[in-house]
């Protein structure tokens, strides 16, 4: 009788038991970080309270404004192009292709479920400015009449091939490809997921009604998928607050031009593995989520509403 | 049902687990080690080369010794996205659950990292001899992991081992942490052997203020300007307008690009990084002085930056980022016609980075009289060490053994910090790779006049922040005066907080 009374916790005991160590306390643990001030290096006896000046420190630092300007960067010219392109796509790949969808979908998801590590080193690969495959190709389009003159004057004044990622004009651009490339199929699941579930009659009598294929899009397709749109959109302003493995690992930290790249997540590490300031590099990562929360909050303002009444009245 | 306790060594059990690993080199992390063993090793390995090659292991592999290994991006970028993203705490949590059980034998527990491993596992034997009843235990983890760990180690004060190698790079964090046990005391009275050591890595070696001797240096880096003759040749410049001073060596670089289209060399940082160590005399910092000022908008780096912004105008650096794949190929293909780096460099290209090009480069002293040093290990006892004579028996034996300092440099190429072995007959070799100069005469002049520069536990931290101002003047033409005036700003910010 005793025994059964415990049992359950006993089998549920290794979840709570990992999410206590590795999930709550580190939670906690870095609260309490943001208002110390402490170099681990010099171990724990030299930790101090400092109050809130971790985040006064934070919310007035140069390099903090600047990776906030870029991740800013980054969730609108990355983001923002995930959508545009994967609700038309999604919407074509729906209505028009029939055979072999799943293999084309799954083609798109792929990058999706790739090591961003391995992603990020073949993309580094054809970044290559001497030795990539991008330049390459490049250059055999400068041997095409009509394009092929204005490309490489246009090398030229840039004094050789274009240093895609060592070069502060194109490294931004070049990180936030790949951030798109490899979100899109993401994306694309999601709303080829809400197309499916939108009802054929719909269309159906939108054609009775003499509608076109464009105003079937807008006037139906559109506003049954906002719900979806807004979860998609959500999932992708958190995605871009965090992003850090590609700008990361695609530019070197050992070159200079890593700071335009440098989003809030990298000035985080920054400060918490190089500089050694875990206090600062806490109170930066609640900043983060203040900031994550707030955005989160405006979007469901922005969209949140319309979404649920779109979708209680589907 | 106590978890811990099924999985506890016990007491009896212990020695023959010791004395198992009596001389096996166990990459596996001890204790809080952890959050760092949870990184793959083998994906690291794979990654860790910046070869382009099909084979990037090189084997056998140069010093990595230095501060210019390549970057761990790929591990470190796996342990921030699991550490860094949802708690910065995380390391400390590791130390906190590792557990650190007392040894049961004295073993000696060396914790250091490739290619530095290779230096204490050819020791071993040595070791075995010297101490039979000190079974010797090596840890060894990837360059970054392993100084994370350490740091881990350090916050926590648990799983450190007996005897820690650190890289010049860390060595101003570390000794600035207090975790270190002071060499110069009782009974290690590390100032008698003093004049074993190159004088500048014995400074490096030394804690803040320069009071205390943190860790004793088992090689050093002596710079050197490497070239390839063959380049040189056809465009007509002599070596001597190399050295001469930075205006010959730049103009002798727009002959070599107009002549042969190589480069002068990988990147004007590099040039940078060298021009703003001229001059520097006993005791004063690269960015910071004794008192802890901050020196980053002096004449010196003013003068640094111009150089290098007239380099980069130029067109003579092939701006490749040293470790890069651009880098290494620019070697491989004769486009680099020179570089400033530690004399370890001669290896790495010799095993892995151009060994096609072998005779056709000679090692020249830096332009300008320039007396500088690329990098360097150090090997440290902590303070909460269990087998503190051991440990300093074992770095007398690593950094002060004649016959295990010339291993050493046979077996990665690392330049040795024990002076005594620079009477060595290996020291007059001539070096096959250099069409057979004796270039170790020279790197061994260098190595005892390079000045002794105190490190600075912001060290680290000003060369970043230097390196992102150099890129905004060189790249966005930003003025040199407001560059340098803003990184001193930062840096005294960051600084002035701990």
């Amino acid at each position: 009788m005793r025994a059964r009374g415990w049992a359950p916790y006993l089998f549920l005991a290794p979840f709570f038991v990992v999410f206590l160590v590795f999930g709550l306390f580190p939670l906690l643990f870095s609260i309490y970080l943001s208002f110390q001030q402490w170099n681990p290096a010099e171990g724990l006896h030299t930790m101090h309270s400092v109050g809130l000046e971790n985040y006064w420190y934070a919310i007035t630092d140069p390099w903090f404004h600047d990776s906030l300007l870029n991740t800013l960067w980054f969730a609108l010219v990355s983001g923002a192009p995930q959508h545009l392109v994967a609700l038309p796509l999604a919407y074509f790949i729906h209505r028009q292709v029939k055979r072999g969808r799943d293999l084309l979908v799954g083609a798109y998801f792929v990058p999706y479920i790739t090591s961003s590590v391995a992603i990020a080193l073949i993309f580094s690969t054809l970044y290559s400015k001497d030795y990539g495959l991008i330049n390459a190709a490049l250059s055999e389009l400068t041997r095409l009449p009509f394009i092929g003159s204005p490309l490489e004057a246009a090398q030229l004044a840039r004094g050789g091939p274009i240093d895609w990622l060592g070069d502060a004009d194109t490294t931004r651009p070049a990180v936030a490809f790949v951030v798109f490339w490899r979100y899109l199929g993401w994306n694309l699941v999601l709303y080829l997921s809400a197309l499916q579930v939108i009802d054929q009659d719909l269309y159906e009598a939108a054609t009775l009604d003499g509608a076109s294929t464009w105003q079937q899009f807008r006037h139906v397709t559109l506003p049954l998928l906002k719900p979806m749109i807004f979860f998609a959109v959500t999932l992708t302003l958190i995605g871009n607050l965090q992003l850090f493995e590609e700008p990361f690992i695609l530019v070197d930290s050992e070159k200079g031009v890593s700071q335009s790249v440098m989003t809030s997540a990298i000035f985080m590490y920054r400060l918490a593995f190089n500089d050694g300031d875990f206090g600062t590099a806490s109170a930066v990562s609640w900043l983060l989520f203040i900031l994550i929360a707030a955005l989160t909050w405006l979007n469901a303002r922005l969209f949140g509403r319309d979404a649920r009444g779109a979708h209680e009245a589907g | 049902m106590d978890p811990i306790a099924v999985s506890m060594d016990t007491p009896e059990a212990a020695p023959m687990a010791a004395r198992e690993e009596v001389t096996a080199v166990a990459p596996r992390g001890w204790s809080s080690a952890a959050a760092s063993a949870l990184m793959t090793s083998d994906l690291s390995l794979s990654l860790s080369s910046p070869s382009p090659s099909p084979s990037p292991s090189p084997s056998p592999s140069p010093s990595a010794l230095s501060v210019q290994l390549p970057r761990r991006r790929v591990t470190a970028a796996a342990i921030a996205t699991g550490l860094a993203l949802a708690c910065p705490a995380a390391p400390a949590l590791a130390g906190i659950f590792g557990r650190d059980e007392p040894p049961a034998t004295p073993t000696l527990r060396v914790a250091t990292f490739p290619d530095l491993d290779r230096a204490a596992q050819a020791a071993a034997a040595r070791w075995a001899a010297l101490r039979p009843n000190v079974p010797l235990k090596l840890s060894s983890l990837q360059y970054a992991d392993h100084h994370l760990a350490m740091t881990t180690a350090l916050a926590t004060g648990s799983g450190l081992p007996d005897v820690m190698a650190i890289d010049l790079r860390y060595i101003g964090k570390f000794a600035a942490s207090g975790g270190f046990v002071d060499l110069d005391q009782a009974p290690y009275h590390a100032a008698a052997h003093a004049s074993d050591y190159a004088r500048f890595a014995l400074a490096q070696g030394r804690g803040p203020g320069l009071t205390s001797q943190i860790a004793l240096p088992a090689d050093i880096g002596p710079g050197t300007l490497l070239y390839r003759k063959d380049v040189l040749d056809k465009a007509g410049v002599s070596e001597a307008e190399l050295t001469h001073d930075w205006t010959t060596y730049l103009a002798a670089g727009q002959r070599i690009k107009a002549r042969t289209g190589a480069f002068l060399f990988g990147n004007a940082g590099d040039l940078r990084d060298i021009a703003l160590r001229q001059g520097l005399r006993d005791g004063e910092g690269i960015y910071f002085d004794a008192e802890g000022r901050v020196l980053v908008d002096s004449e010196r780096f003013h003068r640094a930056f111009e150089l290098g912004r007239t380099a980069r105008r130029a067109g003579l650096d092939a701006r490749a980022i040293a470790w890069s794949n651009d880098w290494a190929a620019g070697f491989k293909q004769g486009r680099i016609a020179t570089t400033m780096i530690g004399a370890w460099l001669v290896g790495h290209l010799r095993n892995w980075l151009a060994p096609e090009t072998a005779g056709l480069w000679r090692a020249a002293p830096l332009p300008g009289g320039v007396k500088a040093a690329y990098g360097g290990s150090f090997y440290a006892i902590p303070k909460k060490a269990q087998n503190k004579a051991a440990a300093w028996d074992f770095i007398r034996m690593m950094t002060a053994h004649p016959g295990v300092q010339l291993q050493a440099l046979q077996v990665l190429d690392s330049f040795p910090a024990l002076v005594s072995v620079y009477q060595d007959p290996v020291m007059d070799e001539a070096i096959a790779f250099l069409g057979g100069q004796r270039a170790r005469q020279m790197w061994r002049d260098t190595a005892v006049s390079i000045p002794a520069i105190p490190v600075h536990r912001f060290d680290a931290l000003a060369t970043d922040i230097i390196r992102d101002e150099f890129e905004k003047v060189i790249a966005r033409g930003k003025d040199i005066a407001v560059a340098l005036a803003d990184a001193r700003s930062l840096l005294e910010r960051r600084a002035r907080r701990r």
